[in-house]
């Protein structure tokens, strides 16, 4: 009797507890995700949809603005994602030195653009990357380039602007999440590979990385999955040009639903588009990282 | 320093790290810098205090209804963070203090659902609250918001370090179970809740895509869309566009400056 009580006590709080984030998650996240999965089978402008089977998905195989945005967003991710990476990675490793003079200094200041608002810092890098801009001045003065570089109007430097903002934005982001569980690790191993003759670099690459696996693969995760929705600084620094050298999946959602004539079925498709992608390249990194622990 | 090898290891490192601590650091200059020039002079690249900032001010406050759009930012960032934190604390205590196999399950699925992009969301989002005619409301901004599964999660974890028999104990004392998540967990839990302040508010203050897509008028605006309508058009007025910049960042940056540790515990509560 007593026991029966307690138990049902424990189901009323257990549920209680946990149903306003479940109602709210099961309104706002799961109801969208079925109703756009159910939307993307659907042809039509504006409110007026219609089911129109795999309309959708032959649509995207002959859209060429569709592949230019794919390609574009699977480059920013193969080259931004390592670049970040392996840089906070270095600078982790840089300031993991309790010998290190101004270590508080170098670590807050690395991590400084993680507290700036996306949409601040993308105009502070517009307006760096002009034409006859700070960033063209200096390369010119350190005799680096012998003409501006156009930065913002040429399509190959377009994508390296939006590559270098996002990596100054999160690089200190993921350091920190390097530093903190290279603090974890037991300093006598590296006092012995050091009596052993190990050089730094050894130390580094044999030792260090190898631990730090399960948070490099937890941060390769988020990256990859903050890069496919990538959205903010393209739409803020380059628009998505020039002739969308610069337009990723997320714009090019954003323009078919709310720029344009809205096309609601279609771009719900495209946004499958990204979370299959999601889906298949996280499973993807976790795998890779057990095969190679093994 | 008798070996060569260490001290040229040690010169590398100190000239990467001031080379990554000037270029984190820079653009923050010229945003303090940019708001004191003129917009030409910006885009040519003046790297010298100018005599615009009054000018740029005036300018920005011509253009921007400041108290309007601050207060915009402020309450939908505040009482945004404020539901968010009851609602996904209590959602990380009962998953953590109330273990049963089917809210095991549940949770599971949530973590899983971390990863759904909001580019799938947001369209389904935008007729729902068309439909509701919740369109350009606080509201709109707000309840999709709310149930964050990251904080969720987060609270999960730090939970599991709060002392049960502080529970067992108030139980013996006759309290409620709710009254226990009040006025125990609550008061024990508080660095918790500091830290998932800072990442709660920050990222609802930063959010550009929904309110772009959701706030149509003006007098609606956050600051960061009354930036992002500067920095439209062919010509925009970096300038201007500095001040708006500088207002943006000051909140974020002084809550940093001010709970540094707390900051960054709240970034790294994911992994522990």
């Amino acid at each position: 009797m007593a026991h029966s009580h307690l138990a049902r006590s424990e189901k009323i709080n257990g549920w209680g507890f946990v149903m306003p984030a479940l109602v709210l998650i099961g309104i706002f996240m799961i109801y969208p995700i079925v109703w756009s999965l159910w939307m993307s089978f659907q042809t039509g402008r504006g409110m007026q949809l219609s089911f129109g089977g795999l309309a959708n998905i032959t649509r995207l195989t002959q859209d060429p603005i569709f592949i230019r945005a794919l390609t574009n967003t699977l480059i920013f991710l193969a080259i931004q994602v390592p670049v970040m990476l392996v840089l906070a990675l270095l600078f982790a490793n840089a300031l993991n030195d309790s010998k290190l003079w101004g270590r508080g200094f170098f670590r807050t200041a690395i991590f400084l653009p993680c507290v700036t608002s996306l949409v601040a810092y993308s105009v502070i890098f517009k307006s760096m990357f002009a034409g006859d801009g700070i960033v063209n001045q200096t390369l010119l003065a350190l005799n680096l380039i012998d003409v501006p570089i156009a930065w913002l109007a040429d399509p190959f430097w377009a994508k390296v602007v939006i590559v270098t903002a996002i990596t100054w934005r999160w690089t200190g982001y993921n350091m920190i999440f390097y530093l903190a569980a290279m603090q974890n690790i037991d300093r006598s191993i590296y006092e012995a590979a050091r009596i052993d003759g190990v050089p730094a670099w050894a130390r580094f690459w044999y030792l260090t990385v190898p631990m730090l696996k399960p948070v490099i693969l937890f941060t390769s995760i988020i990256s990859t999955i903050g890069t496919l929705q990538l959205f903010d600084e393209p739409n803020l620094i380059t628009l998505g040009g020039p002739s969308d050298s610069t337009l990723t999946l997320s714009l090019y959602i954003y323009n078919l639903s709310f720029k344009f004539m809205p096309s609601f079925g279609y771009a719900a498709t495209v946004s499958y588009v990204i979370v299959i992608l999601v889906a298949l390249l996280s499973i993807l990194q976790f795998f890779a990282v057990r095969e190679r622990r093994t | 320093m008798s070996n060569p090898v260490a001290f040229l290891g040690r010169t590398a490192q100190y000239v990467l790290l001031s080379i990554a601590a000037f270029v984190s650091v820079f653009p923050f200059f010229w945003m303090v810098l940019g708001a004191t020039n003129t917009s030409p002079d910006i885009i040519r690249g003046r790297i010298a205090p100018g005599t615009a900032l009054f000018d740029n001010i005036g300018k920005f406050l011509t253009q921007i209804d400041l108290p309007r759009v601050l207060f915009n930012s402020l309450f939908i960032a505040g009482v945004g963070s404020a539901l968010t934190l009851i609602v996904a604390s209590m959602a990380g205590y009962g998953f953590e203090m109330f273990r049963s196999r089917v809210r095991e399950r549940v949770f599971s699925l949530l973590l899983l659902m971390l990863s759904i992009p909001f580019a799938a969301l947001m369209i389904p989002l935008f007729i729902m609250m068309a439909n509701l005619k919740l369109i350009n409301t606080y509201q709109a901004i707000i309840l999709p918001s709310i149930a964050s599964i990251f904080i969720i999660f987060y609270f999960r974890q730090a939970t599991k370090a709060f002392p049960h028999e502080l529970r067992d104990a108030a139980r013996i004392d006759g309290l409620k179970e709710w009254q226990i998540f009040f006025y125990v967990y609550m008061p024990v839990m508080r660095s918790t809740y500091a830290a998932a302040t800072i990442i709660v508010f920050m990222a609802n203050w930063n959010n550009y895509l929904w309110p772009l897509i959701v706030l149509q008028t003006n007098d609606m605006f956050t600051m960061t869309l009354a930036i992002a309508a500067l920095n439209a058009g062919y010509t925009p007025d970096f300038g201007v566009i500095m001040v708006g910049a500088i207002i943006a960042t000051l909140p974020t940056l002084v809550i940093f400056f001010l709970l540094q540790r707390r900051f960054v515990e709240g970034m790294l509560g994911a992994v522990k």
